[in-house]
């Protein structure tokens, strides 16, 4: 095939899937195709850029032009003017590329990308995830290669426990440690599972390294195996993801097509295959022991540690199991050696860390950077502020099973220990902004609701536990709340944390102890005050209209859906509060800002 | 995949295929003028002149690429051959037939075809 | 969430379960089959009824009550098919108040059904759902992706009328 003088390369991340970049491709082909430029410009679908609020994304190069929000209706411009004519459409380009003088920048060096540092993704948005061959082109299974010709098992074992890594998941516990432990495990079969049941609401860079880079994870599993003395691996991914699991099914086609996989791996007679397994929905089934329990084929509940999984896991066997973003890890670590991992991050946290960076932020999107970053440097630099210029108040991590870190941190340098010191945790990698319009109250009821309904009734404190502690919270929520409530509240939380079974238990009451710590006030207004200062909660809030503003227009009135305004026309109306549900349409409809929230 | 040096060989064959996204400043630039003058005077043979030259030679490290209108449209075609660290050549009035002495004698063994250049109109 | 089981009869074809037979024989060697197996079933019959499950269990040798556990437990298998016509009444508080209580029970009463049930021959599914945005319009249901607005519990039956 000719070497085409152009590439144009689509985002087919989910995010940018969903903003229909499919259709953007097809048009591309179509109208190059008219053109009679097939030949000469690559149209690739590529995995996710990390900008999903922009998307769907389209990258041309070699200039790098950045387009973000494309349209179908872009296609034919973009193609006439830029593939064909060379011109820049300047209207599309992401603005953050644009410098004065109308020239563009690499995308690499904006703002957002600029403090970022991709290991993990590096592949991601760079290359076809269909084709093996861009893979290779990029060193994939390089390290495979090595490490079966060139490394005894200890070796990769100590490399990899040199580098510092940590695991990706959530817990942090030291990779090379676990390997070691399941190659000292005695028994002929042994297993490696990859954990691809990235649960968390808001996160999702698991999600997007398996459906930009799937190569990747099948390399690390496979030294994993050669590692640890296993023959066989097993990625379980949730439903949720088809796209990923796609590209997933392809890349073990090709990498068992091109000898990556099976027998005589490499001409060193080692063996290794891997085989997908899917989740069916359930959030539990992210917890090690209850992943494995799924993939026997049973109700995904977690089993008492110890025995812990190196010792006897899947099966009954020995078995390690790490998170997408972890193995993403392991090929880089083995090419550029542990001291490179080990020079990047802090001092117990090395490497880099991927983040989802969602809720109220300028740049919503994937990022990776070196540990150590700080919050500020997330959310100003690279997050590129709030919206509507409000204030930053908390950031949320570690999903249902984290906590938040208020404004007065923000300077926190961001690691494993940082984190867990004050109160949250590195969790999977959501980072959920918020500014002063969010409830502290209502953010903690929002994860516990998700906690209740994905426990898995096993076992009794989290079953029962986090039930009533939700319904603790809606107490305080709908204006029944005591101080007296906080404290027992405060009580429960630290029984479910002690007596739950598996981290989902353990972790559940983090969102309400770390918002009890750093945002008493606010539960305190609601309990005592009967008021909620974000004015979120509906049923603490009132909504009034202003006299000396309100014209008598009726419109308020007309949209109510319960008919709670009243009023002559042309004088000032008011609400009955009896009636009132509070759902917001009138102040959506009113035109001179006369009705307010308090 | 039997060996590493199976592996450098497919790899080798590949790179040529992604090195263009990659953050490259050492690469030779050929820059096409595209714009509607360039392309009345016959811009396009040109470009995919030099597109099949580089590749047909295997070339690494060159880019061939587009510009709009360089501004001097009784010139045009227009090409313009960015090195790192050296002056820029611009050749104009360029025919597909110019194309591969310029790929030769500049690109290969870096001596710029004189004559074809905008100086040598201009006298 | 509890799960229900269905009242509709089940109408597997032959075609159906040849193909279910051929997907059990294809994973029966592997460790844990079940779920790849149950996934697959779901996919040949959009659900997993009683009689499925039965035939699974007897194939892989699994309990019938273990397999009824997995089903249970896992969100995305379903006992009830979805009906034809798919109904969501919404129970945000604006079309609570407006009565959507009453647009509810008028529907369950004419189709015999209660949220999360599908009539027996299939035609139509009822879900009671969470605020879908049409406040304006409460008390507001869905029928499929229709949408019908300021419901009196009288329009009702001429509305489901239309789908029979």
């Amino acid at each position: 095939m000719a070497i085409a003088r152009t590439h144009i390369l689509v985002c087919g991340g989910t995010g940018c899937s969903s903003s229909h970049s499919q259709a953007l491709i097809d048009e591309l082909n179509r109208e190059l195709e008219e053109k009679g430029l097939l030949g000469e410009v690559q149209v690739i679908k590529t995995g996710c850029f990390g900008l999903c609020a922009l998307g769907p994304v389209v990258v041309v190069y070699p200039e790098g032009c950045f387009y973000s929000h494309v349209t179908e209706a872009d296609i034919p411009e973009i193609v006439e003017e830029h593939i064909l004519k060379g011109r820049i459409v300047t209207r599309l380009l992401y603005q953050e590329t644009v410098v004065d003088d109308k020239t563009i920048k690499n995308l690499n060096h904006t703002k957002f990308y600029e403090k970022q540092h991709r290991v993990a993704l590096r592949n991601c948005g760079v290359i076809n995830p269909e084709n093996i061959d861009e893979y290779i082109a990029m060193d994939g299974y390089e390290a495979l290669g090595r490490v079966l010709t060139q490394m005894t098992p200890d070796e990769v074992i100590q490399t990899i426990k040199d580098s510092g890594l940590r695991g990706r998941g959530g817990g942090g516990f030291p990779t090379g440690q676990k390997w070691f432990f399941a190659r000292q495990s005695k028994g002929d079969v042994k297993y490696v599972c990859c954990n691809a049941d990235e649960g968390d609401p808001g996160a999702f860079m698991d999600r997007s390294v398996l459906e930009g880079d799937p190569h990747v994870v099948l390399e690390a599993m496979t030294i994993a195996g050669y590692a640890i003395g296993a023959h066989q691996g097993y990625i379980y991914v949730r439903a949720e993801y088809p796209i990923a699991i796609h590209r997933l099914e392809i890349a073990i086609k090709q990498a068992r097509e091109y000898g990556f996989l099976g027998n005589d791996i490499f001409g060193t007679g080692f063996a290794f295959d891997i085989e997908l397994r899917l989740g069916s929905g359930a959030f539990v089934c992210g917890e090690e022991t209850a992943l494995m329990t799924s993939i026997e084929g049973h109700r995904g509940e977690p089993r008492p540690r110890p025995p812990f999984p190196a010792v006897k896991g899947l099966f009954g066997v020995p078995t390690i199991l790490n998170n997408v973003e972890t193995w993403a890890n392991i090929p880089r670590i083995i090419l550029n050696g542990a001291d490179w991992f080990a020079g990047m991050g802090t001092e117990r946290s090395k490497g880099t860390k991927v983040f989802c960076l969602v809720g109220k932020i300028n740049n919503t999107g994937l990022v990776e950077i070196p540990m150590g970053t700080t919050l500020r440097e997330i959310v100003e630099d690279i997050g590129g502020c709030i919206p509507n210029g409000k204030k930053f108040k908390a950031a949320q991590t570690g999903g249902p099973s984290g906590g938040c870190i208020p404004a007065s941190l923000i300077d926190t340098p961001i690691d494993y220990d940082n984190l867990i010191a004050i109160g949250s945790m590195m969790g999977s990698g959501g980072l959920i902004v918020m500014d002063e319009d969010t409830c502290m109250v209502d953010i903690a009821k929002f994860f516990l609701e998700f906690t209740v309904d994905e426990s898995c009734g096993k076992c009794t404190p989290c079953r029962v536990g986090t039930r009533r502690l939700l319904e603790m919270l809606e107490q305080i929520t709908s204006g029944n709340g005591t101080l007296e409530l906080l404290r027992e509240m405060e009580e429960l939380c630290y029984y479910i944390k002690a007596n739950s079974l598996c981290a989902l238990g353990q972790s559940a009451p983090n969102p309400v102890l770390s918002t009890l710590h750093y945002f008493r006030d606010e539960y305190e207004a609601h309990c005592v005050e009967k008021r909620c200062p974000a004015g979120v909660c509906k049923k603490l809030t009132r909504f009034v209209i202003e006299e000396e503003k309100c014209k008598g227009c009726t419109a308020c009135a007309r949209a109510c859906p319960v008919n709670a305004i009243i009023g002559e026309v042309r004088k000032p109306h008011h609400i009955d509060p009896e009636k009132c549900i509070k759902c917001g349409a009138c102040m959506e409809t009113c035109r001179f800002n006369a009705i307010v929230k308090r | 995949m039997k060996s590493l040096e199976e592996l450098a060989a497919l790899r080798e064959r590949m790179k040529n295929n992604v090195a263009m996204r990659q953050d490259n400043s050492t690469a030779t630039r050929v820059v096409v003028g595209m714009a509607t003058c360039g392309i009345a005077a016959g811009a396009r043979p040109v470009l995919t002149a030099f597109v099949e030259e580089v590749n047909r030679r295997g070339l690494k490290d060159v880019v061939v690429t587009q510009a709009g209108c360089i501004g001097m449209c009784k010139l045009e075609p227009i090409v313009e051959v960015f090195q790192p660290g050296k002056e820029k050549v611009t050749y104009v009035k360029m025919t597909p037939e110019k194309v591969s002495r310029i790929v030769t004698e500049h690109l290969v063994n870096g001596n710029p075809v004189t004559e074809y250049t905008v100086g040598a109109y201009m006298e | 969430m509890a799960k229900r089981k269905t009242v509709v009869p089940f109408h597997g074809t032959a075609e159906q379960e040849k193909q279910l037979r051929e997907l059990i024989a294809a994973h029966k060697e592997q460790q844990g089959a079940l779920m790849p197996v149950l996934q697959g079933a779901q996919e040949i019959y959009g659900y997993l009824p009683i009689e499925v499950q039965t035939i699974i269990a007897e194939e892989l040798n699994i309990p019938l009550a273990e397999v009824y556990g997995v089903v249970t437990f896992y969100a995305q298998f379903t006992l009830n098919p979805r009906g034809t016509y798919n109904i969501g009444v919404c129970m945000g508080t604006a079309c609570y108040v407006k009565g959507a209580g009453d647009v509810l029970e008028r529907i369950q009463k004419r189709l015999g059904i209660e949220p999360g049930g599908t009539t027996p021959d299939g035609r139509f599914s009822l879900e009671a759902t969470r605020c879908i945005g049409a406040c304006g319009l409460a008390p507001v249901m869905t029928i499929n992706e229709d949408v019908y607005g300021r419901l009196t519990p009288d329009e009702v039956d001429k509305i489901l009328d239309k789908y029979l």
